[in-house]
């Protein structure tokens, strides 16, 4: 492996400050690790290596100059390579969600937090692979085949944003943007042993990011550490006019420093996270960590998030019914194929029923059922109510406690195959996550162990609005003091 | 419509449907321009939002707010202080995004009132609610070469609508006219659109059922669509409610369905019926957060508000004496209203009655030979008021002051000046006007013998033949005071 690949965000801007290497270097050796390991992985299911590495001689140019006559500020993200989910637009490259409906769209537009993060200096290095229109939990309902897991190959890296997680931990990209409807940043974050955040909702802007359930999308960040994703994620938060869901609200300047004194801390273990049936060494890794903050002087409370049981069937009535809308504009007629027909019907229907996949007809099904007539109250507005239940549970418990711990998942990272048959059983492995989607608090993952067959364990904290600062300041305190989060796949 | 002496036995009652066009510069939820789509190249005011392409998401119009609430205030709505969007789902390719953004449980406004006048005299109709919503694309279907092809225009796509819906108050084609009527001048009034049917800001959907007099249960109802003029929509529901009295008097029973109206052959067929009608799976707008209306500003709108169309002909009747039939011609319009009212104040010298008259007569005679619409800047304001006021000096007669205003129209020129290009200026000079008339009845012995044996009609034949030689320039009250003198002067002689 290059040591380029190695580096984490601060290696990256410092090295390339210096004239360590050169940008143009740094972004050939991910290319060439791209091109040597993601034919196996499955990280990518598009690069740009020509536009990225154009752009790298402009980055070089640009700190060729500073280096003669520094003065000014760098954009913060200089050089840095990054990797997108492909549910997120990106000017002129494809976009297709992991679907057949939108195979050959390229959007004229970059999403927000991608237009952010490239006026910040970042270098697109290509779009990663996900379940279609973010709808599952382990990349394998992409219609471009599975991502693996580069822990175990036949393992699943998680998802939706399972291309994301896994290019990271493969170093394949030191940082990847990927996005959590119902914990689609930090259930593949835990699978593949690196850091994710999925800020509160209305912190980063949705406009670029193709809808399934808008009011649970977030886009979240996956990276090494806390420090990276805190810069990221400062970057690309905050108010957008093009988003009437963002909240106006001042993006702090996050400074993470070494101290890893948690005392003034109270962290919160909800009983209801668990659960029998959970894996043995998840649960153990979970207390470890728990203990582990607790060493750190962090004050530990159970806490009840009552209504804990009944995020997974509200989740999966409001996305589904969001989705159902959200996905009705993917008809054949303005863009993605079209599949021929004499009458206007016909169309619809070949183009709809032979370009999406069987989970995406599911829940489109699902969401449309949910809100018919005479249905409607029982299903869809049942579960708003349900929502408000889970959203002041969260709300009751951060009087009491800074941040919430908690599982991501029950299990390590399952074979591929392994719940493809069995929706329900896949659905089971978002119960943890789900939640804060619902209540639209932030959460963070992080690696915190790993099982006997060496799978990553990781382990979320969830805390109020808006305190991503909170969040990421605990984490790094836990990630200064253990060092799972430095290992890597061989 | 035929009235025919059973359908005395039957009430209609009809609710209306309108939907207006807001004039806003850009659509509902995207910043493209609005353009009016009869005349605009197709699909030029179209973006990545308002084409429904992926991970796009609307952005509220505060313009189209404040024209919505607008018209809410100017129908006495009660204004939710927080309203929501709801997306209301079907497929067609029309619709971009496979839904339209409209609103539903919470509307913008509801519990309104409008005023209309029909023969009857003033009627209160009850207006239910007023919504904001996107309008759709718009289809074309050609047939080239034998293949037949659906052409999408999505220029009018996301442009901000109003719907405004009443509740069935309505008895009569005639009121639902007076009402559509009464309406658009309110939606002018408040420059909310420009009222032009025929280019679709205003469409007008009535739904009629009927029902025997005397009976409280509503009959079932059809709804009438493709009402492109206010004479389409009072023959359409007058079509509409003899059509289902027929019906119920046969024994038959009334379909539920929407109905069009076919103009060439008069009436309404069908279009769709309610086993087809589409379950809209109503759900609120997750893009977009509650729509909250500050207080101060819903003040300060109702503030900007104009004075409308009933209250400021109530007010012309009583404030400067005119008949209810001039004050409704001077009020329908808001411009011909600010005209008037900006006559009179600078003429202050003149009857409000006699500015009136020149402006409903006269003025409007001119502006129909050219089109129709009213246009201030045609005869303005103090040029109109110059006139008038050289009329009423005695320096033209009314005859002169109508050729001159014709000219005024055509020509840009302003009175005094074409008074003095052509001539025009009134003659009252008594020993010049005494040379034309004795000239007149010199020339003319006949007549005079005529008159002298007792036709004295003949004096108004001789007064025209001296306004004649007089090209029309001669004072008429001193011509008829000379002419009586000679006259009698000639019968003392005889």
């Amino acid at each position: 492996m290059s040591e380029l690949t190695k580096l984490n965000l601060q290696g990256v801007i410092q090295g390339l400050r210096r004239g360590e290497f050169s940008c143009r270097e740094l972004i050939q050796a991910y290319f060439e690790r791209i091109q040597s390991l993601d034919f196996t992985i499955n990280a990518y299911l598009y690069t740009d290596e020509e536009g990225a590495l154009r752009k790298a001689e402009m980055v070089d140019r640009t700190l060729a100059e500073w280096r003669r006559s520094p003065q000014g500020e760098l954009p913060p993200l200089l050089g840095v390579p990054l990797a997108v989910k492909d549910v997120l637009c990106v000017k002129g490259m494809p976009c297709t969600c992991g679907s057949k409906i939108l195979e050959g769209f390229v959007p004229p537009y970059n999403a927000t937090s991608v237009q952010k993060l490239l006026e910040a200096g970042a270098i697109v290095l290509g779009k990663t692979n996900t379940d279609e229109f973010a709808m599952g939990s382990s990349t394998e309902n992409s219609a471009y085949g599975v991502t693996r897991n580069p822990w175990n190959l036949n393992r699943v890296p998680g998802g939706s944003s399972g291309g994301s997680a896994a290019a990271v931990a493969a170093r394949l990209a030191p940082v990847a943007l990927g996005t959590d409807t119902g914990g689609s940043v930090r259930q593949p974050a835990s699978f593949c042993g690196v850091s994710g955040i999925k800020p509160t909702y209305g912190r980063v802007s949705r406009y670029g990011l193709v809808a399934y359930g808008s009011s649970l999308d977030v886009v979240g960040v996956l990276g090494r550490n806390m420090e990276d994703l805190a810069l990221v994620f400062e970057l690309m938060a905050g108010v957008d006019p093009r988003d009437a869901t963002t909240v106006d609200l001042p993006v702090p300047h996050i400074h993470l420093d070494r101290s890893t004194d948690l005392s003034a801390i109270r962290v919160g273990v909800p009983k209801e996270y668990f659960i029998p049936g959970m894996q043995p060494q998840v649960e153990a890794a979970i207390r470890q960590a728990i203990l582990h903050l607790q060493e750190l002087g962090a004050t530990v409370l159970e806490v009840s998030l009552p209504h804990t049981e009944y995020a997974l069937p509200v989740y999966y009535l409001i996305a589904p019914a969001e989705a159902s809308a959200n996905l009705a504009r993917y008809d054949g007629i303005r863009y993605g194929p079209r599949l021929g027909g004499e009458a206007m019907w016909e169309i619809f229907f070949r183009t709809r029923g032979e370009k999406f996949g069987p989970e995406v007809k599911r829940r489109i099904m699902l969401g449309t059922y949910a809100l018919s007539a005479g249905y409607y109250d029982a299903y869809y507005g049942k579960a708003q109510k349900v929502r408000t239940l889970i959203k002041q549970d969260f709300e009751r418990a951060f009087q009491i406690v800074d941040v919430i711990a908690a599982p991501i998942a029950p299990t390590t990272a399952f074979a591929i195959g392994e719940h493809t048959d069995d929706p329900l059983a896949m659905y089971l492995e978002d119960v943890f996550t789900l939640p804060a989607n619902l209540a639209g608090v932030p959460g963070v993952a992080f690696p915190v162990g790993f099982d006997q067959q060496g799978l990553p364990i990781g382990m979320q904290l969830m805390g109020n609005y808006f305190q991503e600062e909170l969040l990421f300041r605990i984490a790094h305190a836990y990630q200064l003091t253990t060092d799972w989060h430095l290992r890597t796949p061989q | 419509m035929v009235e025919v002496e059973w359908m005395a036995d039957y009430e209609a009652v009809i609710g209306v449907e309108v939907h207006a066009e807001l004039a806003t510069r850009s659509k509902m939820f995207c910043s493209c321009a609005v353009v009016d789509s009869t005349i605009a190249e197709p699909n030029i005011a179209v973006c990545p939002v308002c084409a429904g392409m992926p991970g796009v998401l609307p952005v509220v119009n505060r313009a189209a707010v404040e024209l919505g609430v607008r018209l809410a205030l100017a129908l006495e709505c009660e204004i939710l202080p927080q309203s929501f969007f709801a997306r209301k789902n079907y497929f067609y390719p029309d619709l971009p995004k496979g839904y339209q953004i409209s609103q539903y449980e919470q509307p913008l406004a509801r519990n309104g009132r409008l005023v209309i006048l029909t023969s009857k005299g003033e009627k209160t109709v009850r207006i239910r609610r007023v919504h904001l919503e996107e309008d759709t694309g718009k289809l074309t279907h050609i047939l080239k070469d034998g293949v037949s092809y659906s052409l999408i225009d999505l220029n009018r796509a996301g442009v901000p609508l109003l719907e405004i819906v009443t509740e069935p108050d309505l008895n009569s084609a005639e009121e639902v006219r007076a009402y559509a009527m009464t309406l658009r001048n309110i939606l002018r009034y408040c420059g909310i659109n420009s009222g032009d049917m025929q280019k679709g800001v205003i469409r007008i959907e009535p739904n009629v059922s009927v029902r025997k007099r005397g009976s409280e249960q509503l009959g079932t109802r059809t709804e009438i669509k493709n009402l492109n003029s206010f004479r389409a929509l009072e023959r359409s529901v007058a079509y509409e409610i003899e059509r289902q009295v027929r019906l119920l008097r046969e024994g038959r029973e009334v379909v539920q369905e929407t109905r069009g109206w076919d103009e060439s052959q008069g009436k309404t067929v069908s279009q769709r019926s309610k086993e087809e009608a589409h379950d809209y799976r109503y759900f609120p707008e997750p893009d977009l957060p509650p729509l909250t209306l500050d207080p101060a500003w819903l003040e300060e709108i109702r503030r900007s508000l104009p004075e409308l169309p009933m209250a400021r002909r109530r007010r012309f009747q009583t404030q400067y004496g005119l008949n209810a039939y001039d004050a409704e011609v001077l009020t329908n319009e808001r411009v011909v209203a600010d005209y008037f009212e900006a006559a009179v104040a600078q003429a202050p010298h003149l009857s409000p009655k006699t500015i009136a008259n020149w402006i409903c007569g006269e003025l409007f005679g001119l502006m129909n030979q050219v089109g129709g619409e009213f246009d201030p800047g045609r005869v303005p304001v103090e040029s109109l008021v110059e006139l008038l006021s050289v009329l009423d000096k005695g320096t033209i007669n009314q005859l002169t002051a109508k050729a001159i205003l014709a000219e005024m129209f055509t020509s840009g020129k302003r009175a005094p000046e074409l008074i003095r290009e052509k001539g025009l200026e009134q003659v009252s000079d008594q020993s010049q006007i005494a040379g034309w008339v004795s000239q007149v009845l010199g020339e003319n012995p006949e007549q005079v013998q005529t008159y002298l044996k007792g036709k004295e009609a003949l004096e108004q034949w001789f007064f025209g033949q001296v306004m004649r030689l007089a090209g029309g320039k001669a004072n008429p009250k001193v011509v008829q005071q000379i002419l009586r003198e000679q006259l009698n002067k000639l019968k003392e002689q005889a």
